[in-house]
Order: structure tokens, then C-alpha cells, then sequence
């Protein structure tokens, strides 16, 4: 069942704790996430940023706490994992796309296999999609022919193709020459404008500054300070907060 | 604004006498290595040569071809081996039409010996006219298959599908026969020998070890754990032990055990034992390659909403198995030259049959190296066109490079 209602977020997550081993890497993690929003979560490296948003789509399990996306809970049951999957797109920081097939191929699979669509619709789709993020005449390469940049905006095409309704991003730049995060912030812009729900991993302040609705704070597991872009930089009230904030945004 | 820089053209490569003088004659020492090289080479192959052409005594392959090629088939029901042998070159011919690049060098050189073979202008009681026809026909079915592809619609995975029919077919209808039926009368696989017993214990063996070790290898892995551990105790069991020993466990063993209405037929037992012993080692082949696989491969399939079955079938396994073309090739290889052990089951295949015509004639006792070169050179062509097939995949799914 999937809540219909404008007033639910689309994402909850309550109380969230996560333990690697004796390690905790999430302490009593609680957001809430409208649809439309567009959210940057930001923090020191090992702070649990990441391993939040992967616990989202089931990439990592979280022993304590509820999620609920769209409506739906997060458990062990593999169907309600799945629902979930098909309405979270993700883009990882290593591209992860799949070598062994075209760009075109990467792109389709998943609608074709997951959403049973016929392969002329996905793939009509898949090059509307590789318009949108600006290449289409590289329908027919393979990944490794690619730059880092191209490589990108085929990963964010292909979690676009399974028509998500929310979007995460993990890190998405970072792997990238400094020539090349431009183009692929260039498309998350339009992405963000075009009123796509957005969780995006990443230290590209420029963006947050650009479109996003809210920015989190995480550091060693938890939410220190959360607030829209012109409080986070302009007030920022926990010194936490004013340190990281210092240590990226000085050169 | 294009400036106006001259391009330069890269500089020609270079010509023999170059290549020669750099990487035969560089200094002195090279150059010593060089001769003292081609004097060898030249003294093996005229040593060779005239082995090969004068001095050796070809007449235990000469006068026994229908032994080397079935053993003690019966003669008059052989035209259900040139039959199978019709439908065989005719697949051939399809596949090269539908995977031109790994087939082409085999098709065409089988096409090229069977012709010889055919013409082959000494006269022998085998070879009559009728016979040389029958064989001239097969050459002809290469180029029918091919032409048959290219014309029509027929893709690979309709050819994949006749192939297993029609080895089907052959194997359990055309070549044994029914009891008491006039137009395939019974012929008992104990009579069946050489290059038809190799060829169906080696094809058999490595098609159906492949999907077999396939799953073993998915299964160590898996986290159900009865299915983990029996995958686990088959695969280290049959690797700790020789592949002679499990001939013996399924031919002798394994009779011992059923009731004797029950019996199974012994070249099937030999097939399964080298089944079973194959698929084991590709287990451990594949399991490698599963391992190559990055686990952000998962992670992005998973995250797009693919089943676990999805993700196994459409991008780990494809990976994978890419990733061990080499070592899978090389077992297979190695299973089909591991066939001649069968012989200590009492199965005729090449190897058998070599051995037992030296009894034949007092004669050949001395000719031993005669047969032996000859069998190796017969197991030496299929091994190379193996790996010249696997090299040509490997090319193909550009293996190494992306």
C-alpha cells in the first residue's frame, strides 16, 4: 500500500541503528523526507552519511528502528524490499556500470527484466534519457569507451529508466577529474528542478547551495544540525557544524 | 582558430630486413643464438620429414581407418555413422554461418581434410567409389549449412537447439538402435569404438560439466547452508581423488551395486564418471571468476530492482565465466585428452584402438611410434582449434580490454 496522501513523506525513517559488529556506525537516526525535497547530506568521512543511504534501499540492513518508503516498511520481507528497489534509484560513487553490455543495454535492462516492458518502449525511453543527460551518440559504446563524466551520466540514466520517485546519490563526484563534475552536477540541477524527490552524498557545497531544500549534518553516526542551505552556511549553530564547515569550504 | 601545425604521419613499419637485423642479428650473441636456432630447426624438420614421408611405415593407419574412426562397428550398418556424420558436418556448416569467427578455421579445415580425404588418389579397399562420395558429401553439407544460415532467418539460439537434438538423436537413437527393429537394428555400445567413443565422451563431457559446474560453484556459495556443505563435500571429494579411480567407482563399483536388470551401459557410466570429474574442477574455475566479480555489481543491480536469480543470471555469471574463459578452455582440453583413460575401463576410444591393431599383426610391434605420432597429432588438431576458438571468444567479448 502506498500512501497517497500529500502530507506523508515519502521517506521515514525512525530511530534508525546500525551495528557493524561491536562498531555502531548509526545512533538513533531520524529524518523525514517530502516528496520533492531535495536533501544534501553532508559530514566528515566514516560518519555514517553513507551507510544511511544505503540502508534506504536494503543495500545495508538496519538491526534497530523503522524505515518506510513510500508508504511501505522496510523489513526482512524480500517482497517489500523489492517494491522498495524499484522506486529508489541510486548512483554510486565507482559508476558501477556494467561492462559486459552497451550503454543502450545498460540502460534497458532493468525495465525490461524488472518492469516487463517490451524492448522497443525501453529503449525508446533509454534515448530520451540519454538526451536528457546530454549524449546520445554514445547509445552503442560500451562503459569502459567512456570518460568518467559520460560514465556517470549513463549510471544516472539508468536508475532514471526504472522512473524512481526518489533519487540517491552517493558521492557521485567524487571519483571524478575536477573537468568532469560540472557536466554530471549539471544534470542532478535538472534533475533537482524538474521536482524529482533527492538524497544526495556529497561535498559539492556549490550544489547544496543551488537547489537544495535542506542540508543534514551527519558526523560519528547521528544528525548534529539540519536546516536549509542559508542557515547551514550563513548560521550554522553547533560548532561541529562550524568546523567541518570551515575545513571544506576554504579552498 | 585551427593552427597550422604539420601532422605528421606515424613512420612506416619496418621492413624484413630491418625486423631481421634488430631482432635476430642485434649484437653478437643474438646473432650466435640465431644460427645456432635455425640449424636445429632445420636439421629437426628435415629429420622429421624424412621420418614422416620415407622411413616410417604408415600401414597401421593406413590399412585400418573404419578402426580408428568406429571401431568394430558393424560393416553394414555403417551408413548410420556417415549419416550422423552428414548431420554433423551440416551443423558445423550452420554454426559457422551463425558464429563465423570461432568456427570458421575448424569448418573450413575440416571441409578441406574431408575432401582430401575423399580424393585421396592411392587406392584402398575401404575407399570405394561409393565411400569416397559418401565422404565427398560432407564438405559440401560445411558450405550447404553455411549458405543455409545466411540465407535464411535461423539465429543461434536455433542452432544451439539442433545441435543438442540432433547429438540426441545420434547418440541414443541413429548409432544404438532398437532390438528387433529392421531399419536400426541394435549395435551394442560395447562395439562402438575409437574416434566416435572419443569424440562422445569429450563433447558430453564438457557440455553437460559446464552448467553442472556452474552450479556447484553457485551453490558453495550460497548461504543455504545443506546446499553450501553438499556442494562443498562433491566438489573437494572428486578433486582429492584421480580421475582413474572414479572411472572405477561408476564402471566396476557402481555395477556391483544395481541389480543386474538394472545395468547401465558401460559407455554411459564412463561418461558420467568423466562428467562428474570435470565439473567439479570447473566448479572451482567458475567460483574464481564469481570472485572477480565487484561487488558494486551487485549493489547496482540489487539497486535497480533485479531479483537474486536476475542478478546471478544477467550480469554476475556473464562476468564471471568471462573473466575464466582461459581456465575453462584449458579444462576442457584437458578432459578431452583425459578420455584416453577409459581404455582402463576396457572402452575402445582412439587411443584403445591404436593400441590393440599393434596386436594385430606381428609386424607392427615395431611400429608403435607410428600409431602413437599419429593419435597425438589427431588429439593435437582438436586441442589447437580449441584454443584458437577461445581466443577468437575472448576477443569477441573483449576480454582484457574492457
Amino acid at each position: 500500500m502506498t500512501a497517497k496522501d500529500q502530507n506523508t513523506p515519502i521517506i521515514l525513517c525512525k530511530d534508525i541503528h546500525k551495528w557493524y559488529g561491536n562498531f555502531q556506525a548509526l545512533k538513533g537516526v531520524s529524518m523525514e523526507v517530502n516528496k520533492g525535497e531535495v536533501i544534501v547530506i553532508f559530514g566528515p568521512s566514516g560518519s555514517g552519511k553513507s551507510t544511511f543511504i544505503r540502508t534506504i534501499n536494503r543495500l545495508e540492513d538496519h538491526q534497530r528502528g523503522q524505515i518506510f518508503v513510500d508508504g511501505i516498511e522496510l523489513t526482512h520481507d524480500v517482497r517489500n524490499i523489492e517494491a522498495i528497489r524499484m522506486e529508489t534509484g541510486m548512483v554510486f560513487q565507482q559508476f558501477n556500470l556494467f561492462p559486459h553490455l552497451t550503454v543502450m543495454q545498460n540502460i534497458t535492462l532493468a525495465p525490461i527484466w524488472v518492469r516487463k516492458w517490451p524492448k522497443d518502449k525501453a529503449e525508446r525511453a533509454g534515448m530520451e534519457l540519454l538526451e536528457r543527460v546530454g549524449i546520445p551518440e554514445q547509445a552503442h559504446k560500451y562503459p569502459g569507451q567512456l570518460s568518467g563524466g559520460q560514465q556517470q551520466r549513463v549510471a544516472i540514466a539508468r536508475s532514471l529508466a526504472m522512473q524512481p520517485k526518489i533519487m540517491m546519490f552517493d558521492e557521485p563526484t567524487s571519483a571524478l577529474d575536477p573537468e568532469m563534475i560540472k557536466e554530471v552536477l549539471d544534470v542532478m540541477v535538472e534533475l533537482a528542478k524538474s521536482g524529482m524527490t533527492i538524497l544526495a552524498v556529497t561535498h559539492e557545497m556549490g550544489f547544496a547551495r543551488a537547489v537544495a531544500d535542506r542540508m543534514i549534518f551527519f558526523d560519528k553516526g547521528e544528525i548534529v544540525e539540519q536546516g536549509t542551505p542559508e542557515q547551514i552556511f550563513n548560521h550554522p549553530k553547533e560548532d561541529r557544524t562550524k568546523l567541518f564547515l570551515s575545513q571544506i569550504l576554504s579552498h | 582558430m585551427a593552427s597550422q601545425t604539420n601532422v605528421l604521419a606515424p613512420p612506416s613499419p619496418p621492413g624484413l630486413l630491418d625486423w631481421m637485423r634488430r631482432n635476430l642479428f642485434s649484437n653478437w650473441f643474438s646473432s650466435i643464438l640465431t644460427i645456432v636456432s635455425l640449424t636445429i630447426i632445420y636439421f629437426s624438420l628435415v629429420q622429421a620429414g624424412t621420418w614422416i614421408l620415407v622411413t616410417a611405415d604408415w600401414r597401421p593407419v593406413k590399412e585400418y581407418p573404419l578402426l580408428y574412426l568406429v571401431g568394430q562397428y558393424p560393416r553394414d550398418q555403417l551408413w548410420r555413422t556417415g549419416l550422423s556424420l552428414w548431420l554433423f558436418t551440416l551443423l558445423i556448416g550452420m554454426s559457422w554461418g551463425v558464429w563465423e569467427k570461432f568456427v570458421k578455421a575448424f569448418a573450413i579445415f575440416l571441409g578441406i581434410l574431408l575432401a582430401v580425404l575423399a580424393l585421396f588418389p592411392l587406392a584402398s579397399e575401404t575407399l570405394t567409389t561409393e565411400v569416397r562420395l559418401a565422404v565427398l558429401a560432407n564438405p559440401l553439407l560445411i558450405y550447404l549449412g553455411y549458405m543455409l544460415v545466411r540465407k535464411t532467418r535461423i539465429r543461434g539460439q536455433h542452432v544451439a537447439l539442433l545441435w543438442m537434438i540432433v547429438s540426441a538423436l545420434v547418440v541414443l537413437v541413429i548409432l544404438p538402435g532398437f532390438t528387433g527393429n529392421d531399419v536400426l537394428p541394435r549395435v551394442e555400445t560395447t562395439v562402438w569404438g575409437g574416434m566416435i567413443v572419443t569424440l562422445i565422451l569429450a563433447a558430453g563431457g564438457i557440455v553437460l560439466s559446464f552448467p553442472i559446474g556452474i552450479l556447484l560453484a553457485l551453490g558453495r556459495r550460497s548461504d543455504l547452508p545443506v546446499v553450501k556443505v553438499v556442494s562443498i563435500l562433491f566438489i573437494e571429494t572428486i578433486r582429492g581423488v584421480p580421475l582413474i579411480t572414479i572411472l572405477f567407482m561408476f564402471s566396476i563399483i557402481l555395477a556391483l551395486f544395481l541389480p543386474v536388470e538394472s545395468r547401465i551401459d558401460r559407455l554411459l557410466r564412463a561418461l558420467m564418471a568423466m562428467t562428474v570429474f570435470s565439473a567439479a574442477y570447473m566448479a572451482e574455475n567458475v567460483r574464481g571468476g564469481l570472485q572477480a566479480v565487484p561487488s558494486g555489481q551487485i549493489e547496482a543491480a540489487r539497486s535497480l530492482g533485479l531479483t537474486n536469480f536476475q542478478v546471478t543470471a544477467l550480469i554476475v555469471l556473464p562476468q564471471a565465466l568471462r573473466a575464466v574463459i582461459p581456465s575453462i578452455v584449458g579444462q576442457f582440453i584437458s578432459l578431452f585428452k583425459d578420455t584416453t583413460l577409459v581404455v582402463i575401463v576396457g572402452i575402445n576410444d582412439l587411443l584403445g584402438i591404436g593400441k590393440s591393431i599393434l596386436s594385430i599383426d606381428p609386424e607392427f610391434v615395431r611400429l608403435q611410434g607410428e600409431v602413437y605420432v599419429f593419435i597425438a597429432a589427431v588429439f593435437w588438431v582438436f586441442s589447437y582449434f580449441m584454443s584458437y576458438a577461445s581466443q577468437q571468444i575472448e576477443k569477441a567479448l573483449g576480454v582484457g580490454e574492457r
